[in-house]
């Protein structure tokens, strides 16, 4: 098995766009060899700006960036960026739809010995509610430069959740990958699995296991969190009528909370959330974090069986 | 687009008399700090800037970066008397369905340059402008306009320092320094002083001007353009609600309207 971060797509998809598109401009703020940025800052320093330890100001200078007719890539850990610069995101990027993307890293729990500080758990709740903001939570490295890719053709705000630790790489560079559409990881008829993030992996093993019970899950990857794939979850309700949401990120307002909007306006059925529950981390190695938070294949399976119990 | 003096000084109490009339329709607004910008404004819009209103999109126009967005109707009002749109629809502001919103949106009409309103903002966006403009050869220039009260935002400083650092010679950040807040003096809430100081330190060129004094704001502009290696800042000594008695020095007009009784007192002290 292969691993690699998720922020590793980041910075290779940022040096082929600035191959590709002159007006891509990268910022960052004082985390440059962290989040990957520095890739590109070695190669086009001129289209590289360092904003130092200044969240708020980058965004604003990104959105400057956007309205000169750049592309900006606004770059730091997700817990300064979703967080402290949220009013800039809001009332300077977002109200203006400006061109500006954001690359939150070092989201989730796996971020680990740094604690709950650095922890970012509540990106997708902060950045989904915001009118005119669109995200997306890549799975793995290969989407993680798919994702990064697409953005830049994305007219309007998009943020995009990266992960720290190296974390399996499980699709292809051949799978179809289309902004907004969920991908079908496994086929199921009992019940359907609804991930984002390097955890869907554990949502596999945990698929695979169920499946040497007797107990067929389907999978979904819904890397796009907004626009949400309204279809695929229905059909997902509909079809297999139970369903389990995996995150490394608080469950309330997060995918959990997203997916289950959209059944109680279209087809309620019994959902389990897998998640942060509510809480803050706090420091350790990954694989101890996930245990302790209720990250692991083996939660998912708890959560399959409770679900499985309410249908 | 040089207009002489006596137009421009003419063209100012008509700005003043729309942002009195403008907030006494709506209901609400800040009339005080609209008020004190005057000069400011219509010196950039009527004298300085190099823009268009027939084509609010020029690529290669200057900006005008408003990060005080409750000011919009002194924008507003040198907007619409630029020709940007009807001198008419400035009655509108605040009402619903309305393009003049009560801070400005640059999604809803022609000539905003910026969406405010969350104050502190707006210099950093003015940096990004001039960053793209180093980037893409254009050799326009970003004026910026923050009250004085706003330099108490932190995000201000974060930019002053990025300006500075990239040497943003064709920003040009103006403080429209009346002194007054919303809860009293800048001084008595969390004081400035001294001002020009700071941003010295911060290494801008500092212009310290009349905000009132035409002649003085377009020479503070033109001066600011001659700089080469650093941006500037003029830092405009103002009067919070200038032009009308009642409301000068007074900071209840921060963000209250006129009524029809204290509109006619206005208009009247604001006649030609």
């Amino acid at each position: 098995m292969i691993k690699k971060p998720t922020r590793d797509g980041y910075g290779e998809a940022l040096l082929i766009l600035g191959e590709s598109n002159p007006d891509v401009v990268v910022l960052d703020a004082d985390l440059a060899m962290s989040t990957r940025t520095n890739w590109f800052r070695d190669k086009y320093p001129e289209r590289f700006f360092d904003i130092g330890i200044a969240e708020q100001d980058m965004l604003g200078t990104a959105a400057g960036l956007a309205m000169g007719g750049k592309i900006p890539f606004a770059t730091t850990y997700g817990v300064f960026i979703a967080g402290r610069a949220w009013d800039q995101i809001r009332t300077t990027i977002c109200y203006a739809n400006l061109n500006v993307k954001i690359g939150g890293m070092h989201g989730g729990i796996s971020v680990g010995a740094d604690g709950a500080t650095h922890q970012a758990l509540e990106e997708i709740a902060l950045m989904r509610v915001i009118p005119n903001m669109k995200m997306i939570v890549p799975c793995d490295a290969i989407e993680g430069r798919k994702a990064t890719l697409a953005a830049a053709e994305i007219p309007g705000p998009v943020y995009l959740r990266f992960a720290r630790e190296a974390t399996p790489i499980f699709t292809k560079e051949e799978d179809e990958w289309q902004f907004g559409k969920a991908n079908l990881l496994r086929a199921g008829t009992d019940v359907t699995i609804i991930g984002c993030g390097p955890i869907l992996y554990e949502a596999l093993l945990a698929a695979d296991q169920m499946a040497q019970e007797g107990i067929s899950c389907r999978v979904l990857n819904m890397h796009t969190i907004k626009p949400i794939d309204t279809e695929a979850i229905v059909a997902a309700a509909e079809e297999t009528g139970a369903i389990v949401t995996v995150e490394e990120h608080q469950v309330n307002a997060g995918l959990g909370g997203a997916v289950a909007e959209v059944l109680v306006k279209n087809k309620p059925v019994p959902v389990e959330m897998v998640g942060i529950m509510d809480t803050f981390g706090e420091s350790g190695n990954p694989d101890e974090l996930a245990i302790k938070y209720g990250l692991t294949h083996r939660d998912i399976m708890t959560a399959v069986r409770r679900v499985l119990n309410r249908k | 687009m040089r207009a002489d003096l006596q137009e421009l000084k003419a063209l100012c109490k008509e700005v003043r008399r729309d942002i009195v009339k403008m907030t006494a329709a709506a209901g609400s607004g800040h009339p005080g700090g609209s008020l004190s910008s005057v000069e400011l404004l219509v010196g950039l819009y009527f004298a300085k800037m190099r823009h268009d209103p027939q084509r609010p999109d020029w690529a290669d126009r200057d900006r005008f970066i408003l990060s005080k967005g409750h000011v919009a109707p002194v924008l507003y009002s040198v907007l619409a008397r630029a020709g940007y749109f009807p001198v008419e629809e400035l009655l509108t502001l605040r009402k619903l369905g309305s393009r003049l919103q009560g801070h400005p949106s640059m999604l809803s009409l022609p000539g905003i340059d910026n969406s405010s309103g969350s104050l502190g903002q707006g210099l950093s966006q003015a940096n990004g402008l001039a960053l793209a403009a180093r980037l893409n050869k254009q050799d326009y220039r970003v004026y910026c306009l923050l009250g004085d009260g706003e330099l108490q935002e932190g995000q201000v400083w974060e930019a002053v320092m990025t300006a500075a650092h990239y040497k943003l010679s064709s920003v040009c950040a103006i403080v429209d320094y009346n002194n007054l807040q919303i809860d009293g003096p800048v001084e008595e809430v969390i004081g400035l002083h001294p001002l020009a100081d700071k941003w010295q330190a911060f290494n801008w060129h500092v212009i310290s001007i009349d905000g009132h004094d035409l002649e003085q704001v377009l020479a503070a502009y033109d001066e600011a353009e001659n700089v080469k290696d650093k941006p500037s800042v003029i830092i405009a000594k103002t009067i919070k609600g200038k032009g009308v008695s009642f409301m000068e020095n007074v900071a209840g007009w921060h963000g209250r309207a006129p009524n029809q009784e204290e509109l006619a007192k206005a208009l009247a002290e604001l006649a030609n």
